[in-house]
Parts: structure tokens; sequence; C-alpha cells
């Protein structure tokens, strides 16, 4: 499931030979996901206040709506399929493609491929787009090749895996190195650590006593950390972890890795 | 959605001390697995993963060969295969020998195959008394209940409620010491495998060129149930079957860490055919029932056939946080967790219990344990699709299928979809510039009640983040 | 019950007609490492102490039958008819039954005994498993009946794990209608996931290493 290091990336993409760098004028399109778009516009802006800091030109191809995952996890294969065709015309120009969620990458990098099994045409266009596109601290690390970009934020936080992020990307220390570079900030580990938040998208609300409860065991984890912040890569487990501490009454706040970065 | 299933879910995650006593069994579970595969103790564990999902897929493939195979083999041994359709077969098999042999009691080892088809209870109608020996089997059956988990069956039992068990049902005095405890059962079972007539065991592979049984268990009560008595049964699913006994190194290296986090279980007996001429004990006879049961249901479907790789080992029980915090016997059948989740559907209909391939977040926990690489979510994704094609068929689930249809078209129309979006947040955010608790009509949508039962919800913010880049 | 019906279905299922062959399995995976003599007496050690067995070494087989003969002490012990057993002077110690050749007095000396004895084919050192076949030598139940388990064995057949074991066994059932791997003492955690040990086969294991 985990994608080998270093992915093979488009020509113009060279590292120097310098300091292992890319050339920073490069364009990099973002998809925002409906998720940011809709309710948490203000992750989408970090994660721009961020690229644009390393030096990156952004473009937002305005057509771009939702990559399917909704239609797909809740077993409407065809409904997910129109989807993720639409996705794949918006964004079969770019070059790179960076997202600021780990589940809404790994369904597009693993299974948009699933969903055109049987569909050779869409599958070879499935290919070449999912090799271009980057979860946000994954871009940042293996693409950017940054580790400090200049954030400043004085707190305690922790760090929330998300599972698709964890498991089916196998991200857990490029967000981490990137936290630690944070001005500021003390990153303590919570205990147990990659245990889901119980989100699950429609199983959110079809199970949602049990998925309350999962939230709860992870918001105790989050609690014995003592942090102030919980952050993650992404937007639909902070909005789990975020509504059931706000429910508890915990003052601990939920910020998507890039507002973190964003700081300074 | 308010069935058996929510029911015993609610009822399970009210029940503080079955919370504490599931969520730390399988985290101790977890544990001792995580030790045993450490990188500087098992290097090669994930080459072993994958040589086993290989060895699965081969057999799986081409299982009628592996199949025939395996008879052969058996045959040239002097044992028997005897292939069944479901449990009814079992049973009249079993009854008929019995009948002929004059055997009236039978022990048996521990085996999911025989609980799916709760044979002890079919033996016990027709007259025969049939005794599992696992000590947690053996709670389980005085108890009339079915296993809490595949290799803890009874691992949601006290102390005290064993102790209430023994008394009741053995009038033995009421003992809450675990040693004397297991000491009662010990001494009870140890007179039923002296007198028994029949042995009955599962299988946790059927080693196709040997024609042999592999038994893996801790006690040594399934040793006594294949040494003692004359005739041992051994009752398999046709999906045990492997090629060759060479392949047990890379199975028995992954079976007992993931199952228990030992390097190997306390015995694994390698039985092929009754006993020998010049051998001195072991069985006169020899049976292995290899059942259907509505396994041959799951090979059509190449991505769903994966279900049946599995070597039974409980290790996605362990990891599932849905498993943990709903406990084995909300599962509406005999397998649980993960495993259960997709061989119940697919084994009994979807329709069983249609809500079961969605009490998953899909986190993807159980995967990454899965011994034999069975991509768990995957399948329940396409169990999920199956569920919507049989509610279609009924007509039930309407309003859910017209909600994902109109969400295909919005996705797949920018503009649409962004007035769309501005449109539920003005609303949600009109009523005296308060948030959704002021506007009932959205909180009494189904979704978004279900969603504050247990949360908040993030005030929508004003603008989309489209709307905030056009004002760049 | 035909066995026709259920071979169809799945050949229908998976698409394959009858006889037709199977491409080859995958290759057999058996990974021998190089180790010596010593590491392995070591790891069987090792492995055999953390699951609360015992191993005593002997440098001969007189040694053994010695060590042996001081275990049993006034116990009633029943041995196997190993000739290796012989020639540790173990068959013929004064409170040993050994020499049995029919199922139901053996099983009448085992259920009644305080000690089973036995030979063993193999060990492996890497997980601390014994290793035994049935056969006019070795009875199933000698290590399975009595409370404790004494199993003597000279150190050559000591090998690293079940790679190697399955490279000089490629089918145990050619051998033998029973093979059975025992590794440390019986054990069960079915209560509240307690240990305990010597629930149905014998509750202390101890191995004597020779040479």
């Amino acid at each position: 499931m985990r994608r080998a290091f270093p992915r093979i990336w488009p020509n113009v993409w060279v590292r120097d030979d310098e300091g292992g760098r890319l050339d920073m004028s490069q364009r990099v399109a973002l998809f925002v996901t409906c998720m940011v778009d809709q309710l948490f516009p203000k992750i989408g802006l970090a994660m721009v206040e961020v690229l644009e800091r390393l030096g990156f030109r952004i473009d937002f191809p305005e057509a771009q709506t939702c990559c399917g995952q909704p239609a797909f996890n809740s077993g409407y294969p065809e409904e997910a399929r129109a989807v993720a065709r639409h996705f794949l015309d918006v964004f079969e120009a770019s070059e790179a493609i960076v997202v600021p969620s780990g589940s809404c990458t790994a369904m597009i990098i693993h299974h948009f491929a699933e969903l055109f099994e049987k569909d050779p045409t869409a599958l070879a266009r499935v290919k070449q787009l999912s090799e271009r596109v980057w979860e946000f601290s994954q871009f940042l690390t293996v693409v950017a090749g940054a580790g400090d970009v200049g954030a400043h934020l004085e707190d305690v936080a922790t760090f929330h895996d998300g599972c698709h992020a964890l498991r089916e990307l196998g991200i857990q220390s490029a967000a981490r190195r990137l936290l630690r570079h944070v001005r500021g900030l003390e990153l303590r580990e919570m205990e147990p650590a990659g245990e889901c938040c119980g989100f699950g998208g429609t199983f959110s609300v079809k199970f949602a006593e049990l998925s309350g409860a999962m939230a709860r065991t992870k918001i105790e984890a989050i609690v014995r950390t003592g942090a102030n912040i919980v952050v993650s890569l992404d937007p639909s487990c902070l909005m789990q972890i975020q509504g059931v501490l706000s429910r508890a009454g915990l003052k601990i706040r939920g910020l998507h890795l890039a507002e973190v970065l964003a700081s300074r | 959605m308010a069935g058996a299933f929510e029911r015993k879910i609610h009822e399970t995650l009210a029940d503080t001390r079955l919370q504490q006593a599931v969520y730390t069994a399988t985290g101790r579970l977890k544990d001792s697995r995580l030790a045993v595969i450490a990188p500087h103790v098992l290097p090669d564990y994930q080459e072993l993963r994958a040589h086993a999902h290989l060895l699965k897929r081969h057999t799986v493939d081409h299982l009628d060969h592996y199949l025939e195979k395996f008879q052969r083999n058996v045959e040239s041994r002097g044992g028997q295969v005897v292939f069944c359709n479901d449990g009814a077969e079992v049973t009249d098999f079993v009854l008929a020998l019995a009948k002929k042999r004059g055997a009236r009691l039978i022990v048996k080892s521990k085996s999911m195959t025989t609980e799916e088809v709760d044979l002890n209870e079919h033996l016990e109608h027709h007259g025969l008394e049939s005794v599992e020996t696992d000590l947690g089997e053996y709670i389980l059956q005085l108890a009339h209940e079915r296993p809490y988990h595949i290799v803890a069956p009874a691992l949601h039992k006290t102390r005290y409620d064993v102790a209430e068990i023994l008394t009741r049902r053995l009038n033995a005095p009421h003992e809450t010491k675990i040693e004397k405890q297991t000491a009662i059962a010990r001494a009870v079972l140890r007179q039923k495998f002296l007198a028994a007539d029949i042995g009955i065991s599962g299988a946790n592979f059927l080693v196709a060129d040997s024609g042999a049984v592999v038994l893996v268990e801790n006690e040594g009560n399934a040793r006594l149930a294949t040494t003692l008595p004359k005739i041992h049964i051994v009752v398999a699913g046709i999906e045990k079957v492997i090629p060759r006994a060479q392949d047990l190194a890379v199975f028995l290296k992954l079976l007992a860490r993931s199952a228990t986090g030992q390097l190997l279980s306390v015995y694994t007996s390698f039985l092929s055919g009754p006993r020998r001429a010049g051998e001195i004990d072991g069985p006169d006879e020899f049976y292995v029932l290899l059942l259907d049961n509505g396994r041959t249901k799951l090979l059509p479907d190449s991505a769903k056939r994966q279900s049946l790789y599995c070597i039974r080992c409980g290790a996605c029980l362990n990891a599932c946080p849905v498993y943990r915090k709903i406990g084995g016997h909300s599962f509406p059948w005999v397998y649980s967790g993960p495993i259960g989740a997709i061989l119940t559907p697919q084994f009994m209909g979807v329709s069983r219990e249609p809500s079961l391939p969605f009490a998953s977040s899909l986190c993807g926990a159980c995967a990454e344990v899965c011994p034999v690489k069975i991509d768990i979510p995957r399948v329940l994704v396409e169990l999920r699709a199956d569920v919507h094609q049989s509610e279609a068929r009924q007509k039930r689930n309407r309003l859910e299928k017209l909600a994902f249809r109109l969400f295909r078209w919005l996705m797949q129309h920018p503009r649409a979809y962004e007035w769309a979006g501005r449109l539920a947040a003005s609303l949600a955010n009109s009523a005296d510039g308060g948030w959704m608790r002021r506007v009932p009509v959205l909180l009494n949508v189904g979704p978004v009640r279900a969603w504050l039962s247990q949360r908040d919800l993030p005030p929508p913010p004003s603008r989309s983040f489209r709307q905030l880049w056009r004002q760049r | 019950m035909s066995p026709n019906a259920i071979l169809d279905a799945v050949r229908a299922a998976l698409g394959r007609s009858e006889k037709e062959p199977a491409p080859d399995p995958p290759p057999v995976r058996l990974r021998i490492p190089d180790v010596s003599l010593e590491s392995r007496i070591a790891s069987m050690t090792t492995s055999v102490e953390a699951l609360a067995g015992r191993v005593l070494r002997a440098p001969t087989p007189q040694h053994a039958g010695r060590l042996v003969r001081e275990r049993i002490a006034n116990q009633n012990a029943v041995a196997s008819n190993s000739p290796y057993l012989d020639e540790c002077g173990i068959r013929g110690l004064p409170n040993v039954h050994s020499g049995i050749t029919k199922p139901d007095e053996l099983q009448k000396l085992c259920a009644a005994a305080d000690v089973g004895i036995t030979g063993v084919d193999y060990a492996l050192a890497d997980t601390g498993t014994l290793v035994v076949l049935s056969s006019p030598y070795e009875a199933r139940m000698i290590s399975l009946l009595p409370p404790a388990h004494l199993a003597v064995m000279a150190c050559s057949r000591l090998l690293t794990g079940l790679d190697e074991l399955f490279t000089l066994l490629p089918d145990p059932a050619v051998a033998s209608s029973s093979m059975v791997f025992i590794t440390g003492p019986s054990r069960t955690a079915d209560i509240e996931q307690i240990l305990v040990r010597g629930v149905h086969g014998p509750g202390e294991i101890v191995i004597i290493l020779v040479g």
C-alpha cells in the first residue's frame, strides 16, 4: 500500500546538486478538497501562505470539487467514478497537485485505480495523474526538501496520525519533522498513537454513538499529553476531534499542519 | 437503524466493565504481537506476509486442484475425505458413524468451523454427549454462549463469572482462584478424554501434498482429542488447504505471532491419517469432513475471494477500534471483528445484517496486521455496494441513494456545487446570526442530528475558499 | 454428500475445468541461517527457559541417565521405547515402565504416571521446540498425559528452526502419521488472560541435552 520513495518526478522537478532543493518557481496546483473549500477555508489559505513562502506559484483550478471519496467509501462506486472522472479532467494538465488531506490523497492515488480496474483508458490516466498528486506534508518534505519553513508558534502540540495518511501513504515522520522545526513549539507524542479518531465519513453518522465513543478514547490520549493543540493532516479528523473536544468543554484546539506552519 | 446489531452495540458501549475488559485484553494481545514481529526479532516479517499472501492466493485460485490432491493423499494414508455442503451433512455423518460404532461420548477441540454449524447442539439433540475441551470453549459451552473472540473465546468472562458457571453447572465448590478453576476443569475433562469414543477437531491447515491436517493449540486438548479416541474426525473449511508441508515454515511463523504473540504455539500437530502399522497409539479411523457452508459463494469475485485467505489468528480483532468498543457478541454471527464483518455478509447473505459492512471507519488497522494481507477495507467497501444493490431491489433506503445521485451531479457541476454550498452555509448561519441549533429544520436532518448527538459542529465560514481565492 | 457437487461449484466459480492443471505454486521459502552448535544450545536454553521449561546439560548419555534417575526418584514414570533412552540407561530404571506396545495399556500407565520420558527426533533452537514423530519407539501420549515431560536428546539433533526442519523433512507424512511440535509446557490464558500452566498437557517440561 505504501509508495516507495523517492518517487519519479517529471524532469523539470529534478533536484539541483547543492541543497537537494527544487526549482521553487514551479507552479503547484491546489486541490483543496470540498471539505476545506466549504468548511475550513483557512486551512487552504494557510497552505497557500506556506507554499508561497517557499517560492511556489499557486494555481487553483476553479472547476475542482471533490475526489469522490464520500461516495466510494459509502459503497456507491458509480457515483464515485463520475466524480473521479471530473477530478481527472480538472487536474489532467497540472504538473504537481498538492492536497491538504491524507485521506483524499489516498483516495486518488490508491482507490481511483480500484474504481477504474475494468477501464484501461481511464486507468492509464489515473496512473499518470496519481504520480503527481501529493499530500501537503509529503510535498513539503519529499518534493520541496523542506524542514524549517520559517514557522513560529509558542505552544505545546501533539500530532494525530490520520489513518489513511499513516497506513496508505506511510506518512509518519514527515509531518513530525516539519513540526519539530517550528520555533517555540513543543511536540509531545500521544499514547497510543495511530488509532482511529472514529470519523470514517458516513460511519460518523450511521454509527454515531460508536464513532463518538472512539473519538472520546482518542481525546483521552490527547488530553494525557497536556498539549494545547492537536495537529493533523486531515480536516475530517480535525472536525471529529474538535467536535468532541468542544462538546466536552475542553480548550484544546485542533489545527491543520498548514495552519501551524503558516504561523509566524 | 435500530436492529439487534445497533442495540447490542449500544448495550456494550454502556457496559463500563466490559468496555474496560475488552479494551485491556485486546490491547495486551496487540502489544504481544508487536513485540514478536519487531524487526530485530523477525526481520523478514513483511516478506513472510507477502509470501503467505501469494501462497493463499495461488491455492484459493486453484482450489479444486488442491482439494483433489489433498483427498487423494489422505486416502493413500488410510484416511477418508467427505465433502459436506452444510452443517446438516456434517451432523449426519457424525451421527451415522457414531451409531455404527456404538459411540456415545465425543471430545471436541476448539474449531470455529464447527461453531459455524452449531455442531454440539445438533449432536446433543440426537443424544450424543459432545464436550468442548478448550478451557475457554468449555466454559462457554457450560454457559451456553458463543465465542467472544476467535482466539480468546471467553475474553469477556471474569473469574467471578467462571466461578458461578462452574458451581452452577458442575456443582463444583465456589472457587475464584484461576489456577484452581483450571484444575477443576482439567479434572472433569481428563475423565472425558479417557472415556471418549470420538475426537472432533478443526484444522488450521490442510496440507495437500501430504494429506495432512495441522492443528495449532496451547493447552494440549487438541492432542488429547486426536490421540486417545479410536476415531478422529476433522471438520475443516475447504479454504484451509495449502500446497506443501514446507509452506508451514511460512505460515507457522506468522500464525502464533499474530494470534497471541508467541513464537510458536505450545503444540503443533501434523497428522496424516490413522495410526500406522507399528505405531503404538493414535486413532484407528481418520476422517476429514471438508465443509463448504457458503464458501464457494465467495469464489467468483476475484477481489472478495481473498476473504478466504484468513488463517483465523484474530489479530484484526485486536487491532480494530470498532471491535475494541463493541466486542464480539454485538456481531450477528460466530465470526466477529473485521474478518467477521466481511465473512458474515458473504456466508449468510448481505440481508442477514445489512448495516454490518458499514460499521467500520475504514481505518485500515485490520489490513495492516493481517498476516496474509487481506485487504479487509476494500472488501467492506465492495460489500457496501452489494448492500445497496440488494436494497435497490427491495426499494429500500431510497433517500440515501437519491442524496448520492445529487452528490454526483453537484460534484460534476462546479457552479451548482458552489451555489449549493453557499446556500447551506447561509441557511445555517441565517437565524439570528446563530448556528444550526437555532434552525430546527436543519437539526432534524438525520445525519446532522446524528452528528450533533455526539459532538459539536463548527459554524460554516462566511466565505468558501474559492470565494476567498478570487478576492486575492 | 457428493464430492463432485462441491468441487464442481468450486470449478464453476473459479472458471476452471475438470482436471485442469494448476501452475506451479510460489517457490518454497526456506532460509537456514548459519548458527554454531554453541549458539543453538544457548538459544534453545533461553527460549525454553522463557517458557518456564528447564534445560539441563549432560556430557554423556550415562550422565543424562543419572539426571533422570534423580529427577524421578520416588515417582512413577513411563518411558518411550526409544533406543536413545536405552543408551542412557533410562528404560531399565526400577520405577520406569517401558516397552509397552498396546495403546490401552499405555493409556492406563500414562494416566497414572507422574512423569513421561521420551526421546525426540529434533529440536528447534530459535523457538525452544521439541519435534517428536510417532513410531514404534515413540508413542504420542507419553509426552502428553503425565503432568511432567522429560525429554532426552543428543545435541546433534538441535536444528536452527522450522526452515531447517522442513528442509530435512520435506514431507513428514512419509515418516509418520503424527509429528508434534512441543514448545514449552501446556498453558492457557483463557480466564482473564492469566497464564496457567499444565491445563491439559504437562505443566512441567525438562529437556536434557546430551553432549
